[in-house]
């Protein structure tokens, strides 16, 4: 037959508030939580989620899909929607390399449903929302019925799908710490079309000390088997005179440092290649947004 | 293991209750039920012919649960073209400037486009374009498409039609 049933056998279970969901985590085995679905009913279609008695729906949870902001920063309920995020204007304000990158996910009537959380936890090395909260600084907020505790976002991945959750845990929030400063962000993504999964994304944050480079993070997608946090290379750049050389010659350093693969997007060779181009023009773009000459 | 869950929404203005595998998505379910008009395409979230407004916001129906919608409010083309003008006044426009041939993406292409209409977007082909872009199309090249989106927005901004 020409269509996909999910072909999987399972009671649906939906909480409605944090205490039970946590609760259910605790008590039962086998639990997958679905949050827009988005990622998850495509697995289960294609039968590649492994083992799973139980579906619990976090929809059901209110606190998940709120958003707060303090002074400090803003903290996004792992269930808020994509598309709440990218038309909240002081989101927007704040933290454009973020909206940025969830307007160039999938289509509207996809954003509708999937939330940024889902992103995190489906821990796809494209996954387009990871490198804005990495580089912005962002904390992963996990709970389970032992407590909470906090995960700098650049430490939450292991492997492609596989996260630092533990099995009776789940995000509950997403903390980013409010830019100071003039600040520059930017997010570029290649991809076949607008929507499409990315063949390399990139993101950098920078900080701007007079003419030069104060604080800078930089990330990529596509490129290794997690969402990579260019730590090392970010950090060498601290204090450093900005000028074209040195958005060049960071370009040939990143995509020296990377051991990307072929798959079915793109090669090795290209992706090391474009990054090359990809990075000295996102500085250079984060860098005039600063304020910078 | 596996029960059945019941729920109750609201179809096209219309409460119902359905009894669903805990597994079906809501576009499966909606088809089981005899709405039709929703398309399974791809059914992987790729294509968009089984768009439908989930409490107002285009959804692919078949990534969405059954099970989740319980409580909710789900309209389809065929149901928005009997009951909302700007609906109707939708569909006549992709008859007018000729944006059916085969129709498979028909159905999620007007959910989409009045999605975008109800929640005020102009007559912009860009923004158009960008709306539509988890629509696939393999016949008309999407240009009468956007055309047909384009011409209702710009009668929603002359005052001739109300969103
Ligand atoms: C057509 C299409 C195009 C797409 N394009 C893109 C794209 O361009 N870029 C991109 O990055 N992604 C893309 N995606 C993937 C997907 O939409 C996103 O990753 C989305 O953010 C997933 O969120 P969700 O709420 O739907 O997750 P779900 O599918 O509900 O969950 C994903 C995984 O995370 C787990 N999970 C969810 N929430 C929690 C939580 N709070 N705590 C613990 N575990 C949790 C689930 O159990 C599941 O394993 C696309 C998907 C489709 C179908
Ligand atoms: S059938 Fe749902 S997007 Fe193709
Ligand atoms: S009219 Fe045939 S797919 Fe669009």
């Amino acid at each position: 037959m020409n269509t996909k049933h999910i072909m999987k056998e399972y009671d649906y279970l939906k909480p409605s508030g944090l205490d039970e969901a946590l609760q259910i985590l605790s008590e039962k085995e086998k639990v997958k939580i679905y949050a827009g679905g988005t990622d998850l009913i495509v697995k289960l279609k294609m039968e590649t989620v492994p083992d799973m008695d139980y579906m619990m729906d976090i929809n059901g949870i209110e606190e998940l899909k709120q958003v707060e902001y303090t002074d400090e920063g803003v903290r996004i309920g792992a269930n808020r929607k994509l598309w709440d995020i990218e038309t909240d204007q002081r989101m927007t304000s704040l933290f454009p390399a973020l909206t940025d990158a969830v307007k160039a996910m999938a289509a509207i009537s996809v954003r509708n449903l999937a939330s940024i959380g889902g992103n995190f936890c489906n821990a796809s090395p494209v996954a387009d929302a990871v490198g804005p909260v990495m580089c912005y600084g962002g904390t992963l907020e996990i709970a389970s019925a032992r407590g909470v505790r906090k995960v700098p976002a650049k430490d939450f991945f292991l492997a492609p799908g596989v996260t630092v959750l533990e099995k009776d845990e789940m995000l509950t929030g997403i903390f980013i710490p409010t830019p100071k400063g003039d600040v520059g962000h930017a997010f570029t993504k290649m991809a076949r079309t607008k929507s499409d999964i990315a063949k390399l994304s990139l993101c950098v944050a920078l900080a701007r000390d007079g003419g030069r480079i104060g604080h800078i993070a930089m990330s990529m997608g596509a490129v290794a088997a997690r969402p990579l946090f260019l730590e090392e290379i970010s950090a060498g750049l601290a204090g450093k005179e900005m000028s074209e050389s040195l958005a060049m010659e960071t370009g040939e350093a990143v995509s020296g440092f990377l051991q990307p693969i072929d798959d079915n997007r793109t090669t090795a060779v290209y992706r090391k290649d474009v990054t090359k181009t990809m990075v000295a023009d996102a500085l250079a773009l984060a860098w005039a947004r600063s304020g910078g000459a | 293991m596996s029960e059945k869950v019941k729920i109750r929404l609201k179809v096209n203005g219309e409460d119902v209750t359905y009894e669903v595998d805990a597994h079906m998505s809501l576009m499966r379910a909606l088809r089981e039920h005899y709405v039709w008009d929703v398309k399974c395409g791809c059914e992987v979230g790729e294509c968009g012919t089984c768009t439908v407004l989930l409490d107002g916001q285009a959804v692919k129906s078949c990534l969405t649960l059954a099970a989740a919608c319980d409580g909710h409010e789900v309209w389809t083309n065929k149901g928005l073209g009997y009951r909302d003008p700007l609906t109707a006044r939708l569909q006549e426009a992709f008859v007018e400037c000729g944006s059916v041939q085969c129709g498979f993406c028909t159905p999620g292409m007007i959910v989409a486009g009045a999605a975008y209409l109800k929640h005020g977007g102009k007559a912009d082909r860009a923004a158009i374009k960008n709306i539509i872009s988890g629509n696939l199309c393999r016949c008309t090249g999407y240009v009468k498409i956007v055309d047909a989106i384009y011409l209702v927005a710009k009668e929603i901004e002359e005052g001739r039609l109300t969103a």
